[in-house]
C-alpha cells in the first residue's frame, strides 16, 4: 500500500449515512493481547521484538480478511509517514515514538488495524462510523478468536488476558466513541457531562488536540474498567445507554439554541464560514475550531450549500502530515498554513 | 494491482519493509505470499516455552531467600520498585510473582473487581469457561481460608472449608 493512495481520501470512519453520525463520529474497540512465553514489549530486546513481530505479522496476514491487507514496518518509515498514520488513527503516538522492531497491519479499508509491539505485543482495533460499538465488537471478537486458534495468548483464569499495564488486564477491551458536542460546549454543559462520565468510570479526552485540550468540540469517551465486567456488557452500556443519552442532551442543547439564541448561533456559523472561505493563512488549530462550527451549522440546517461530506473530508485533509503527503514534500509551518487555507478555499468556494 | 511473482492473480498482500538496508515495497497475491513464507502459520515453539519455564523455576529457587521489596521476577528481572516507577510490568508471570502487591493496585484501578469475567482464548477452550470460573473461585476460597486461619477465626475457616469441599 502506498500512503499516497490513502492520503487523498477521507477515512471510512467519517460516514454521514452511519447511525447518529451528526453527533457520533465513530465507534472503536481495541483489544490488548500478549503472547504467552514472552516478556512484555518494554522488557524485550530487539531480538525478542523481532520474533514477536514475525509471529504476529504472519498470523495476522494469514487471517481470512475480505479485501486488501497491508503491513507497514514502523521502524522503517519516516517521521512524516508515522505522523500521517497517527492522523488517520491507524497507529498510536506511543507506537510511533517507541523503538525497535514494530509495525501495523491494516485491512478492511482502514477499519481494522493491528499494532504489533506497542505497549502490549498486539493491539487489535476495529472502527466503524457512527454509533456502532456492537458491530465493532462482533468483528473484533471473531478476529480475536481466529488469532487465538493459531497462537497462545498470555492468559490467566483469575486475571484474564494479561497486559503490560494492569489497567488493561482482564478483557483488555477499550471501547471509545468519538463525539461532536458543539451545542453542549456553547451552553456550558460539558463540565456537568464530564463529571457524570467520571462517576461512571469513563474517561473523556479531547480529540484532534494535543493532550487533554479539545480542539473543535470533539471528544472521545472510553471505558476505564477492564476487569470483572463482560465485554458484551461494556459494549452494550455504550451502545444502548451512555451514548444515546449524551446524543439526547446534545440535541436538546441544539434545539434550545435555535429557540433562544438563534442570532448568536447563526453569527458563529456565518463567521466561521466567512473566515474559512477567505483566509490566506490558517493554522490547524483555527481550522479545526472553525470547521467544527461550520459542521454544526450544516447539521442544524443553518447552512445548506455545503454537503457534510466536504467538511468531514476537510478535517482529514487539513492535518499537517496529510497536507505534506498530498503535496509530496516537507513543508514548514507557514507553508502548511498557506496550503491549508488554499485547500479549504478550494473546497468551500 | 498484479501479483509480482505469478503476475496472474491480484495482489492483496502489500508489504513495506527494509531488506539489506533498502526500503522495498512488495505486492503479492495470497497464494504467492504463502509460498514465500510471508503468511505461513507460525506456532510458538513448545521447546522454547518449556525451556524458559524450567529456567524460571530454577531461578525461583535461588531467589527464594531474598527480601520481599527487592524481589525480582525470575523471568524478566523486574522488581516492584521498578514497576511503581514505570507503571508497566515486565512479563505475564509478574501477575503471580507480585500477586499480593498487585492485588491492591488492580482492585483500586478496576472498580474493586479482582476476577476476570468475559471471553477466554480459543486455545484454552479445551477446559470450558465454567471450569475457569470454578478454578478462580477455588483460588479465592483457598486464599480466604488461609486468611481466616491466620486470624484464628476457626468458625469462618470451617465454613470456607465446607464450601471448598462442595466446589471440589
Ligand atoms: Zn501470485
Ligand atoms: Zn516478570
Amino acid at each position: 500500500m502506498r500512503l499516497t493512495d490513502l492520503s487523498s481520501k477521507t477515512s471510512r470512519w467519517f460516514d454521514p449515512a452511519a447511525p447518529l453520525s451528526d453527533i457520533v463520529i465513530s465507534s472503536r474497540i481495541r483489544l490488548a493481547r500478549n503472547l504467552a512465553g514472552h516478556r512484555f514489549t518494554c522488557r524485550c530486546d530487539d531480538e525478542e521484538k523481532k520474533n514477536i513481530l514475525q509471529t504476529l505479522r504472519e498470523t495476522i496476514l494469514s487471517l481470512s480478511q475480505p479485501g486488501d491487507i497491508s503491513f507497514i514496518d514502523i521502524a522503517v518509515g519516516s517521521n512524516l509517514e508515522r505522523d500521517f498514520l497517527i492522523e488517520r488513527q491507524l497507529i498510536s503516538r506511543n507506537l510511533a515514538a517507541s523503538k525497535g522492531p514494530r509495525g501495523v497491519v491494516i485491512a478492511e479499508n482502514e477499519l481494522f488495524a493491528a499494532q504489533i509491539n506497542e505497549e502490549d505485543h498486539l493491539r487489535l482495533s476495529v472502527l466503524a462510523a457512527g454509533l456502532n460499538a456492537d458491530k465493532c465488537w462482533q468483528r473484533i471478537n471473531s478476529i480475536d478468536d481466529e488469532i487465538s486458534e493459531k497462537i497462545e495468548y498470555a492468559f490467566s483464569p483469575r486475571y484474564g488476558f494479561l497486559t503490560a499495564c494492569p489497567t488493561n488486564v482482564g478483557t483488555g477491551i477499550r471501547v471509545s466513541v468519538m463525539l461532536h458536542l458543539p451545542a453542549l460546549k456553547l451552553t456550558d454543559q460539558l463540565k456537568k457531562l464530564f463529571d457524570s462520565a467520571k462517576d461512571m468510570n469513563l474517561t473523556v479526552r479531547g480529540l484532534f488536540g494535543e493532550g487533554t485540550e479539545a480542539v473543535g468540540d470533539f471528544f472521545q469517551l472510553s471505558n476505564q474498567v477492564t476487569l470483572g465486567v463482560r465485554e458484551e456488557k461494556i459494549v452494550e452500556d455504550f451502545q444502548a445507554l451512555i451514548i444515546p443519552k449524551i446524543v439526547e442532551y446534545e440535541r436538546i442543547a441544539r434545539d434550545r439554541l435555535l429557540v433562544k439564541d438563534a442570532n448568536i448561533l447563526d453569527d458563529k456559523i456565518a463567521r466561521a464560514f466567512a473566515v474559512l472561505k477567505n483566509a490566506r493563512l490558517i493554522s490547524s488549530h483555527e481550522a479545526m475550531f472553525l470547521l467544527s462550527n461550520l459542521r454544526m451549522g450544516i447539521n442544524m440546517g443553518r447552512i445548506k450549500e455545503i454537503p457534510i461530506e466536504t467538511i468531514n473530508e476537510l478535517f482529514m485533509l487539513t492535518q499537517p502530515a496529510h497536507l505534506q503527503i498530498n503535496k509530496g514534500q516537507l513543508l514548514n509551518a507557514e507553508q502548511r498554513d498557506i496550503l491549508r487555507a488554499e485547500t479549504i478555499r478550494a473546497k468551500l468556494n | 494491482m498484479q501479483c509480482e511473482i505469478c503476475k496472474a492473480r491480484t495482489a492483496t498482500v502489500h508489504l513495506t519493509e527494509i531488506i539489506d538496508g533498502q526500503r522495498t515495497e512488495s505486492h503479492l497475491c495470497q497464494n504467492c505470499a504463502q509460498k514465500e513464507g510471508v503468511t505461513i502459520k507460525n506456532q510458538l515453539s513448545l521447546n522454547e516455552l518449556l525451556s524458559s519455564l524450567i529456567a524460571a523455576h530454577q531461578q525461583t529457587d535461588e531467589n527464594s531467600g531474598s527480601e520481599k521489596s527487592r524481589k525480582a521476577c525470575p523471568e524478566c528481572g523486574i522488581t516492584m520498585e521498578q514497576f511503581r516507577k514505570q507503571a508497566l510490568l515486565g512479563c505475564p508471570k509478574d501477575y503471580d510473582v507480585f500477586e499480593s502487591d498487585l492485588r491492591e493496585i488492580i482492585e483500586k484501578t478496576q472498580d474493586n473487581n479482582s476476577t476476570h469475567k468475559g471471553k477466554v482464548p480459543v486455545q484454552t477452550h479445551i477446559s470450558p469457561t465454567s471450569k475457569h470460573e470454578e478454578q478462580s473461585k477455588m483460588e479465592d476460597l483457598k486464599k480466604q481460608l488461609s486468611e481466616a486461619v491466620e486470624k484464628e477465626d476457626y468458625e469462618l475457616a470451617a465454613k470456607i472449608r465446607d464450601q471448598l469441599k462442595k466446589t471440589q
